[in-house]
């Protein structure tokens, strides 16, 4: 049997690699938690098995409104997204609005969520712009209102600023899944049988697409429900969110609140599966209604208002959360500004000039560690699927399921544990420890965007340079990578983004002795000045920003000479 | 085109013998047969779409995709090349797209092909200059694969496969894409060199004027059954 070509059986799978890579620390991670939740972490004295721990979790106060809020949040984030997502998708998918839409709504991806959160903080605030642009003419104010907006207790402004961010990513990752789908024929075939569009695409083709991007939707539902940052921005206070809470005890000072940490930490874990579960309910409920749906023949003929509706909801992520950016940019150069004046009376360098030079260490911090995270998973992934061949990247193997490994737990419940072994293990925190924080979550996104390129690329030309008798890895540098360069670049903001977007880990494993954008801008939402917040968010917002335009310049001027390369 | 297949081919010519091959799917049997095909002749498979020719050639060139169970055995001359890797099997292959690499000119292209042995910039820029000429596309050395028309992409790539210094040659309805004109003209071109080269060529077709041009053997298959 000739089977020269096929890579020689690798001793290690490629999958299993990866499965290694991310699999590993994120076990390890948990197992980190765990122990400690039993009181056992001999480096604080803890030699005893105990359940006082979560007896102490358990006494605090308000702890089950914590947990209640958050996990309602991110059911509710979750529900409403992929509604918003799906019907937009079933109403649009091969029409000319949706190629707009799209074009709107992708830039979104690469805001980090805390620039995202504070523009949406900005505009909705009882002193944002919003209610500056109504008042005091509609309103009467002439002085804010006592509003509880953001921060209100029943967590909808932070609802409302995970959706901003979860729908972008959903749909992208629907987008995705789109060209395996026969739309085209199912639209034809449902509309000479009568269907509304929406009806139509519900019946044939959402379950497909559905369990494409099942995965993801879990993402985000453990996102959602396990959320920090953009938490502390937008979620309740007082009692703030049980993920927001464990982050504060997870960096106190007093040493011991890492037991009272660490159990609440496995209590997060536990309120992700109760979300899951909850979650596989609406998944039933939602197939069942379908089944009724198809089978009682209804038409649903009228759905232009729906449509409508989705189509204006994707809109308005967008518009939110760039009109957003723009008044947290106004902010930054304002001077005095008094309510209820819709515009500064006066602008000034002034914030920009003061707050830069103090910024300077905290993005130098960030732009290395992003530069770094990002090339390490871009050399990672390259290497990957190189090793396991267009093939295995296609495939569902267990191996390519792992990428979603540690976006499928909550990032408090096995970071934390991480920063613990750190710790015992008797390392300091340092760059290194944090950069491998940082790889474990750049390395799926910048897997996922490549894998599907690498896929696509006509095998044919590597068979015609495997003919000149080149080798596999001069195939590689010569053929492939060349002509997948716009890929890997795009791939690597991608990476760059995600690292620049990091609270949590940094958070945590740099145990506050790196300080980067990330952390600094969410550590001024608490009474912050903000003048202050506008120049970091947007800082923040500007970096991923950079990285896309990098990437989509320099194939234009490396390839100047070369049509078939630019485009 | 003689000078660049005397300063490229590595012994005389020798011939291709396909020794009882058969390819199967699944426990199917997609095809089977035996041949040998003489230094510049050119063996005709015809057959309709899915009956396996591409497979054929992918076996014979070695990227046979591991789904499929194939026996038999290449040779090259009295050399057994089944078991060769595909990148040491020295064989030459055009498409029904030129399939030049879009990120270097067409010189650069030539250049990636002409085999290691050839030493020097210069001498090998010459080889790559007297190529294009040879195809008159003398001058377009610099030039953007992208700019040129279908008609000189096709050339490029011949001549790219040409200054490779192949052992053998497998072509995959090489003409398929091009319009008629043009088609017969590219046919011509291919064959006689390959001819001139002194290469044995299988051809994949399901044009009978391409078996016609091609002026050898032709060997029929049938849709997914044993010939």
């Amino acid at each position: 049997m000739a089977r020269p070509t096929s890579p020689r059986r690798p001793i290690f799978n490629a999958n299993r690699l990866l499965a290694l890579i991310l699999g590993l620390p994120v076990l390890a991670g948990v197992a980190g938690t765990l122990l400690p939740a039993f009181g056992y972490l001999p480096a604080l004295g803890g030699f005893r098995f105990t359940l006082d721990h979560f007896a102490e979790l358990a006494g605090l106060p308000h702890i089950l409104r914590s947990t209640l809020t958050g996990l309602a949040a991110g059911l509710v984030t979750t529900s409403i997204a992929v509604t918003i997502v799906g019907i937009f998708m079933a109403g649009f998918a091969g029409s000319p609005i949706f190629s707009r839409v799209q074009h709107m709504v992708s830039p979104l991806l690469a805001v980090p969520h805390a620039a995202a959160a504070f523009a949406l903080a900005f505009l909705i605030a009882p002193s944002g712009f919003v209610l500056r642009l109504v008042s005091p003419e509609m309103t009467g104010f002439s002085r804010p209102p006592q509003w509880l907006v953001p921060n209100d207790p029943l967590g909808l402004s932070l609802i409302a600023g995970l959706i901003t961010k979860e729908v972008p990513f959903l749909f992208l990752v629907a987008l995705a899944a789109c060209p395996q789908l026969p739309l085209r024929q199912s639209r034809q075939l449902t509309a000479a049988l009568g269907y509304g569009r929406l009806s139509g695409f519900l019946i044939s083709l959402w379950p497909a697409l559905y369990r494409q991007i099942r995965l993801a939707v879990f993402a985000v539902l453990v996102y959602s429900v396990s959320v920090v940052d953009v938490a502390i921005v937008l979620g309740p206070q007082l009692p703030t969110t049980l993920p927001v809470r464990i982050a504060r005890w997870a960096s106190d000072p007093e040493l011991l609140a890492r037991f009272l940490a660490s159990a609440a930490a496995l209590l997060q874990l536990a309120v992700v599966v109760a979300a899951m579960a909850t979650w596989i309910l609406i998944e039933r409920l939602g197939k069942l209604l379908l089944t009724r749906l198809t089978s009682s023949g209804r038409r649903f003929r009228s759905d232009g208002a729906v449509r409508l509706a989705s189509a204006l909801a994707m809109a308005a992520c967008a518009i939110l959360v760039f009109l957003g950016l723009a008044i947290l940019g106004l902010w930054s150069v304002a001077g005095f500004w008094p309510f209820p004046d819709a515009l500064p009376a006066s602008v000034t360098p002034r914030t920009w000039l003061r707050t830069l030079p103090l910024l300077g260490a905290a993005l130098g911090t960030t732009i290395t560690l992003a530069l770094f995270a990002a090339s390490l998973a871009l050399l990672t992934a390259i290497l990957l699927l190189h090793r396991n061949g267009a093939k295995g990247s296609a495939g569902n193997g267990i191996g390519y399921k792992s990428l979603y490994l540690p976006l499928l737990l909550p990032e408090i419940s096995f970071v934390f544990g991480l920063q613990i072994l750190i710790a015992a293990a008797g390392f300091k925190p340092a760059f290194a420890s944090v950069l491998a924080a940082h790889y474990l979550f750049v390395l799926p996104y910048v897997l996922l965007s490549l894998a599907a390129p690498w896929r696509e690329l006509d095998p044919r030309f590597e068979r015609i340079a495997a003919g000149f008798g080149k080798s596999s890895l001069r195939i590689l540098l010569t053929v492939r990578l060349p002509m997948l360069f716009r890929a890997c670049l795009t791939a690597f903001a991608v990476g760059f983004s995600v690292s620049i977007s990091l609270y949590l880990p940094t958070l945590l494993i740099g145990a506050g002795r790196l300080t980067t954008i990330a952390t600094e801008t969410v550590a001024l939402s608490s009474g912050g000045d903000r003048r202050v917040i506008g120049v970091y968010a947007l800082v923040q917002a500007f970096l991923p920003f950079l990285a896309f335009l990098v990437a989509s310049l320099a194939p234009q001027l490396l390839f100047r000479n070369r049509r078939a390369m630019r485009t | 085109m003689q000078e660049i297949a005397e300063a490229n081919s590595s012994a005389g010519a020798k011939s291709l013998t396909l020794s009882n091959v058969e390819i199967r799917l699944g426990g199917r049997a997609l095809l089977a047969l035996s041949a040998t095909v003489m230094p510049g002749e050119i063996l005709t498979v015809m057959g309709p779409s899915g009956s396996g020719k591409s497979t054929l050639l992918a076996y014979v060139g070695g990227f046979l995709d591991p789904a499929f169970d194939a026996s038999g055995r290449v040779l090259i001359g009295d050399e057994d090349i089944t078991e060769l890797a595909s990148n040491r099997r020295h064989v030459g292959i055009l498409f029904q797209d030129p399939l030049l690499l879009p990120h270097l000119s067409v010189g650069g292209n030539l250049l990636f092909a002409i085999p290691q042995r050839v030493k020097g910039h210069k001498a090998r820029r010459e080889l790559a200059e007297a190529a294009l000429e040879e195809v008159e596309l003398a001058g377009f050395f610099d030039r953007d694969p992208e700019t040129l028309s279908g008609g000189q992409k096709a050339r490029v790539a011949l001549q790219r496969v040409l200054v490779s210094a192949p052992r053998f040659l497998l072509l995959d309805e090489p003409f398929s894409k091009l319009d008629a004109a043009l088609r017969q003209q590219t046919r011509e071109l291919v064959f006689s060199k390959a001819k001139a080269a002194g290469l044995p060529t299988i051809l994949v077709t399901h044009d009978s004027a391409d078996a016609k041009g091609a002026g050898g053997p032709v060997i029929e298959i049938a849709a997914g059954e044993e010939v």
